[in-house]
């Protein structure tokens, strides 16, 4: 029972997780080809 | 090196919060029986609960991240709050829809003033309004510094909002979901399973992004340089350019 | 300290007075707030179980405070829209002062602005929406601590938005959710006074009265930070 309600909470969340996950990964990758590499880490 | 902002720690993290969802879901979905009341509809407070507390624990991570910047002026402070703000006004979307949808089905509306879901949309909205604040054009400092200030006040306001608004909710009949929900063992450790699982996921969420935070940093440091040396070589450039012809 | 703040109000309220913006510009639109309210909310309808009270006439304390509420944000974006042309605080003509001082002269200034708007808005609520008063010295007291609570917490967010081109758009968001538990405390408590119906209402306005001390407390230290411009 209430099923529609359990899947659409679910799939909600997680294609906004992942697409968030995603557009940090993908930022990181594009900011990080435009800093010189001894800069890229906060540990380096 | 590092072309990306992954490395071994995060690798190995998002493999560990990758398995410990899938099992969490399995749980959350399958194994864990339908409760007395709500039937099926109570599987998304394994989604609610976890969201709740990973949206503060954000949240406080600004705060403490705010006070500690405030106090010596660190720049992985600055970020990592803001970091935890953005990953923190992420998760309570998910509260808020997660919250909707479970209201539905157990209440029959999808908003009835309860308590926690008004207060922490609230809570939302003020984080909006912090992660604004930081999207400024300010000099960085300048806004580094207000934004902690916000920070700091933001997450006793969360406070006063939620005593307040439950204070208020509790006169009528304002019943938080979840609170009569009947819980059986196993539930119990499917909500359990369900709050790592997402724990770890934003541990790998918050190290990506303030990955992400320290090189925009990098980037306006070197932006800022490279203006400086252009006014110096300015200055001194006309006499060079001369000696050269 | 305090005579730095009583400086800073005393200078604002000068302002107020030569220029007249409060009572010119905001107060009509306060009080177009609270016919457009009357608009919005048909005053014809009827609470079922009072004495034919209108919906108008028991929602009247929320909307008389959404009006202050709004009156308020303009009062304080004006409060720091006369420091200098672009709103920031001059740093020099500061030099000299607390500012912790200069936090609480303007809140002061605000509250007698705001003190000033409530008098007549409230009187036009009163009018516009046929409400009672039951307790008036209740309400008294109600209004008192719920716009401390306002100007307290609204003049710490209109400096944390001073100088910014976005600071018209930045405050409303910061600020109105902050004011959200004043918002409900303020607006029980002055049902209670206006209705005379329930006993309670006092702890709401021990609410008001706890937040706006808190709320002067963390303005006047987060005022020096704010102000380090470098």
């Amino acid at each position: 029972m209430h099923w529609e309600f359990v899947i659409a909470g679910y799939a909600i969340v997680f294609v906004l997780l992942i697409a968030y996950a995603a557009a940090i990964v993908q930022r990181g990758r594009r900011l990080s080809e435009q800093v010189p590499e001894n800069k890229r880490r906060y540990l380096d | 090196m590092n072309r990306t902002t992954g490395s071994r720690l995060t690798r190995r993290l998002g493999a560990l919060a990758v398995v410990t969802m899938a099992i969490a879901l399995a749980f959350g979905l399958v194994f864990s029986p339908p409760e007395v009341a709500q039937r099926d509809a109570v599987r998304l407070m394994y989604l609610h609960l976890p969201t709740i507390a990973v949206a503060y624990l954000g949240f406080f991570i600004t705060m403490v991240g705010s006070i500690v910047y405030l106090r010596n002026g660190s720049v992985f402070w600055d970020l990592v709050a803001g970091a935890a703000a953005e990953i923190g006004v992420v998760f309570s979307v998910f509260l808020i829809v997660s919250g909707a949808l479970w209201g539905k089905p157990t209440w029959g509306v999808y908003w009835q003033w309860d308590p926690r879901l008004t207060s922490t949309t609230v809570m939302f909205l003020m984080y909006l309004g912090y992660l604004a604040l930081r999207r400024l054009d300010l000099p960085p400092d300048v806004r580094s510094r207000r934004a902690a200030i916000l920070g700091i006040v933001s997450f006793g306001n969360v406070i006063i909002v939620r005593y307040s608004v439950q204070w208020w909710r509790g006169l009528h009949q304002g019943q938080t979901l979840g609170v009569d929900t009947q819980l059986d063992g196993l539930m119990l450790f499917s909500l359990f399973l369900s709050l790592v699982a997402f724990l770890l996921v934003a541990a790998w969420l918050l190290i990506h992004r303030f990955r992400v935070a320290w090189l925009e940093h990098q980037l306006t440091r070197i932006g800022f340089e490279r203006a400086l040396a252009e006014r110096r070589g300015d200055l001194g450039g006309g006499r060079v350019g001369e000696e050269a012809r | 300290m305090l005579r730095d703040a009583w400086l800073m109000a005393r200078k604002d309220l000068r302002i107020e007075l030569a220029s007249k913006v409060t009572i010119g510009q905001i107060l009509p639109f306060g009080a177009l707030v609270l016919i457009l309210f009357g608009l919005a909310v048909s005053p014809d309808l009827t609470v079922l179980g009072t004495d034919r009270r209108s919906v108008l006439a028991q929602a009247s304390p929320g909307l008389f405070w959404m009006a202050v509420l709004f009156a308020a944000l303009l009062t304080l974006g004006r409060s720091f829209a006369i420091e200098s042309a672009d709103g920031k605080l001059d740093a020099l003509r500061m030099a000299g002062l607390d500012p912790a001082g200069i936090f609480l002269g303007k809140m002061l200034a605000v509250t007698a602005q705001l003190a000033a708007l409530e008098i007549v808005l409230g009187f036009g609520a009163f009018v516009l929406y046929n409400a009672p008063l039951a307790r008036p010295l209740q309400l008294i007291v109600v209004v008192i601590a719920a716009t401390t609570a306002i100007t307290s917490a609204g003049t710490l967010y209109a400096a944390l938005g001073s100088g910014l081109r976005v600071r018209d758009t930045l405050v409303p968001l910061l600020v109105l959710p902050v004011l959200a538990p004043v918002l409900l405390a303020a607006a029980l408590s002055t049902e209670a006074a206006v209705f005379g119906e329930s006993s309670g209402g006092w702890p709401w306005t021990l609410l008001l009265g706890v937040f706006a001390l808190l709320y002067v407390g963390v303005g006047m230290l987060a005022f020096g930070p704010i102000m380090e411009e470098s």
